[in-house]
């Protein structure tokens, strides 16, 4: 009976801990994210910036490029034969803008951008907090998180927006590929059906607000991870990982809420 | 150095495909003009129904589009809908005074849009004024009703 008893006040302490855990981990999350975003940057920073720009947003595009040229064939593809059905195969053009402008660019751009720039950033600054090169820049006087940790945000906050517009594009040039070069749609109103019903604060606008959000998002996850973790090879491995599991699900679901807010009339 | 040049530039250029990128949304897809809003003048006309007339809605005159549906909403005096029309600068004073403000439906299913015709009055409708004649959203519903009630007296 005393034991039961024990074991059940241990487990109430335990979920305690957890909690207590979790906000401290969210509040630390937070004040990382402030002391190292704000800031003028300097030269040097600049060109640091410019280095993880040139990582984070001009290698990840071929991926990010390709990907939307075949999800625009594909809903150009899907599109028609569930469109002609109806004998509204002209409304093809606006079907993929819309899809791929509201929704598709920006999730789809953002969980590749979690799965090729956010891990190898979590990674790389885990590595260095585990050869102890942060904790070096400190020693001789030099902040890390201006030094490491802005230029990679701010890279990560400029190219994941960048990224999406290039998915769209390309995905309206991929279903027009499809659409119009090989399943005979007309070229014109492929062209004017998607004119007349995109508007652009409402669809370009509201898709580059998702995608800016999920930049900051994804980017701060990834970073944090990194910054926090234990500097252990396990620790560099799972921090890796729940980059990706945790900026996954917050770009789904932070999606939905945009979504709602964007499109639902709420 | 080398490097860090080649690699300036890819930034430089994957930037400018960006705002290439955006320029090509606004003018290609979303069909964007550059010219200034000022060239466009409004007009009214109540309706009894608009079906389903949206905001943002074509306004076209012998099929072609000369303006969009500006605002919807109901009129409380006569509680009918009072529809806001937003059209092109070059009709300003080359309506006449009885023209025809139609709602009309893009193909059995498709989305509803406005047909204006001109009368023959010799005088002008100027911005702001309301267009008289108007002719409502054709209800399929209410036309099977009809239908219905038709065959029955018979």
């Amino acid at each position: 009976m005393q034991s039961k008893f024990s074991s059940g006040t241990a487990r109430i302490t335990r979920l305690g801990r957890r909690g207590c855990d979790l906000m401290e981990a969210l509040g630390r999350a937070g004040v990382f994210l402030a002391q190292s975003a704000i800031g003028i940057p300097s030269r040097e920073g600049w060109r640091l910036w410019l280095q993880q720009m040139h990582f984070v947003g001009v290698l990840s595009l071929a991926i990010v490029l390709v990907s939307g040229l075949f999800i625009g064939m594909v809903l150009a593809l899907q599109g028609y034969t569930i469109l002609v059905d109806f004998g509204a195969e002209q409304a093809l053009g606006q079907m993929v803008a819309l899809s791929l402008l509201r929704e598709l660019a920006p999730v789809v751009a953002a969980l590749l951008f979690a799965g090729r720039a956010g891990s190898a950033l979590t990674a790389e600054i885990g590595l260095m907090k585990a050869t102890e090169q942060l904790t070096s820049m400190e020693m001789i006087g030099v902040d890390p998180l201006r030094r490491v940790v802005a230029p990679r945000l701010w890279a990560g906050f400029v190219a994941l927006p960048i990224l999406t517009v290039g998915f769209s594009v390309v995905g309206i040039w991929g279903g027009y590929l499809v659409g119009v070069e090989w399943l005979g749609v007309f070229e014109g109103s492929y062209w004017s059906n998607m004119q007349a019903s995109v508007d652009f604060i409402n669809d370009v606008g509201n898709g580059m607000i998702k995608s800016l959000v999920f930049a900051v998002v994804v980017t701060w996850i990834a970073v944090f991870q990194g910054y926090d973790l234990v500097p252990t090879s396990e620790g560099i491995s799972r921090a890796t990982t729940r980059t990706v599991v945790y900026s996954s699900l917050a770009v789904l679901g932070l999606d939905f809420v945009l979504t709602a807010v964007m499109f639902g009339g709420l | 150095m080398r490097r860090s040049k080649t690699m300036e530039f890819g930034v430089g250029l994957f930037m400018i495909a960006g705002i290439l990128g955006v320029v090509f949304l606004g003018l290609r897809v979303s069909g964007l003009t550059l010219s200034a809003p000022s060239q466009s003048f409004q007009l009214e006309a109540n309706f009894a129904n608009i079906g389903g007339l949206k905001p943002r809605a074509r306004v076209t005159m012998a099929g072609v589009t000369v303006g969009r549906v500006e605002t919807i909403e109901l009129d409380t005096e006569w509680y009918d809908a009072r529809v806001v029309l937003r059209l092109n600068s070059e009709l300003e004073g080359q309506l006449s005074r009885d023209s025809t403000a139609s709602i009309l439906t893009a193909g059995l299913l498709g989305e509803q849009y406005i047909g204006l015709s001109v009368g023959g009055d010799p005088e002008m409708l100027a911005a702001g004024d309301t267009i008289r004649d108007t002719q409502s959203a054709l209800v399929l519903e209410e036309l099977i009703q009809q239908f219905v009630s038709n065959m029955a007296s018979n």
